[in-house]
């Protein structure tokens, strides 16, 4: 049982590893531009595996920003992931914790996303292994392959490829959205609370999400702990 | 680059990996209030609401029209097929062919 859990999980990745391919391969020949050597790059997505905070710390490194400066927003960029991996945790099947910790590394948006919106009560830690190890192989490997050949992709295609992530997301939200208010109120309230922080320009966009999601969240919370106290679990 | 950027590069390591690994480790096996669980639970579908908008507007920087497509075509795939990869290629194939042909 244990391998197919893990197929599982490497099957239930495979639309991260297809929305990453694009981004890595754009990400390995900024890089490169940015004056990064293969290794140099390959290693940021090897050690560091975070999209965003990848590349805001080429566009600070090109304009020779104080390394204090570039991790420090980094730590910024991803604090978010602390929020959802606290939110995995409830989720996740209860295992050793040095096990946690080496899968801790594989969450992401993307791999948080498939994980918290499986159906299970329980996910199981092969699952986990699954989604993460296709999602960074393919984060690798993308970025090295950039690196040496360029975004070769047509431009239309590569301009069809940036939606995937998010095609992703909504492919995850829609399904548990379906007759479920409490999911609706939810998306809708951080994706407008998100978007009043976006245009207005009064939070950068890690902390925007960190501060919508919390608010909705907890708003949410609220409003349905005074309603009626026995939903059933897992919303 | 130089040793400086190796530096830099554990740096951003440790401060990418700790807020992924510390609720995780420490919080295994620990009962929470029924409150923060309550609120824990409803993260992935804020979060979700939150990294699709607006940012699934501006895929394509100063091509606004396309991130609407892109955005229509795929909450229609996700309401009729339910399926995260048929949306996913579906939504990449509409806008390839928009971008293709225009």
């Amino acid at each position: 049982m244990k391998n197919s859990l893990f197929g599982q999980g490497l099957k239930a990745g495979v639309s991260i590893a297809i929305g990453y391919f694009p981004v890595a391969l754009t990400f390995g020949l900024l890089a490169k531009t940015s004056g990064l050597s293969i290794l140099e790059a390959t290693a940021m997505s090897i050690f560091v595996y975070a999209g965003a905070a990848q590349y805001m710390s080429l566009t600070l490194i090109s304009k020779g920003v104080d390394p204090i400066l570039i991790v420090l927003n980094t730590f910024v960029v991803n604090i978010r992931h602390f929020l959802m991996t606290a939110a995995l945790n409830e989720k996740m099947q209860s295992d050793k914790k040095w096990i946690k910790g080496i899968y801790a590394f594989g969450i992401t948006d993307e791999s948080f996303s498939v994980l918290a919106t499986q159906k299970e009560e329980k996910i199981a830690t092969s699952f986990a292994f699954g989604v993460a190890l296709i999602a960074y192989s393919s984060w690798v490997i993308f970025t090295a392959i950039g690196h040496v050949i360029g975004a070769n992709l047509p431009a239309f295609l590569q301009a069809a490829m940036s939606i995937a992530l998010y095609a992703m997301f909504v492919g995850l939200l829609v399904p548990s959205m379906r007759g479920n208010r409490k999911v609706v109120m939810l998306a809708l309230i951080a994706a407008t609370i998100n978007g009043f922080f976006y245009w207005s320009h009064l939070l950068s966009t890690g902390w925007s999400i960190l501060i919508a999601t919390l608010a909705s969240s907890i708003f949410v919370e609220i409003i349905y702990a005074r309603r009626d106290r026995g939903l059933p679990k897992g919303v | 680059m130089g040793a400086w950027y190796w530096w830099t590069l554990i740096g951003m390591t440790l401060v990418t990996y700790i807020p992924r690994a510390f609720p995780l480790t420490f919080l295994e096996g620990k009962e929470l209030p029924p409150v923060v669980s309550g609120v824990l639970r409803n993260i992935p579908y804020a979060v979700l609401g939150a990294l699709i908008f607006p940012a699934i507007l501006y895929v394509q920087e100063g091509h606004l029209l396309f991130g609407i497509i892109g955005t229509v075509v795929a909450f229609s795939l996700a309401f009729i097929f339910e399926n995260v990869m048929v949306v996913v290629l579906g939504t990449i194939g509409v806008l390839a062919l928009y971008s293709f042909i225009f």
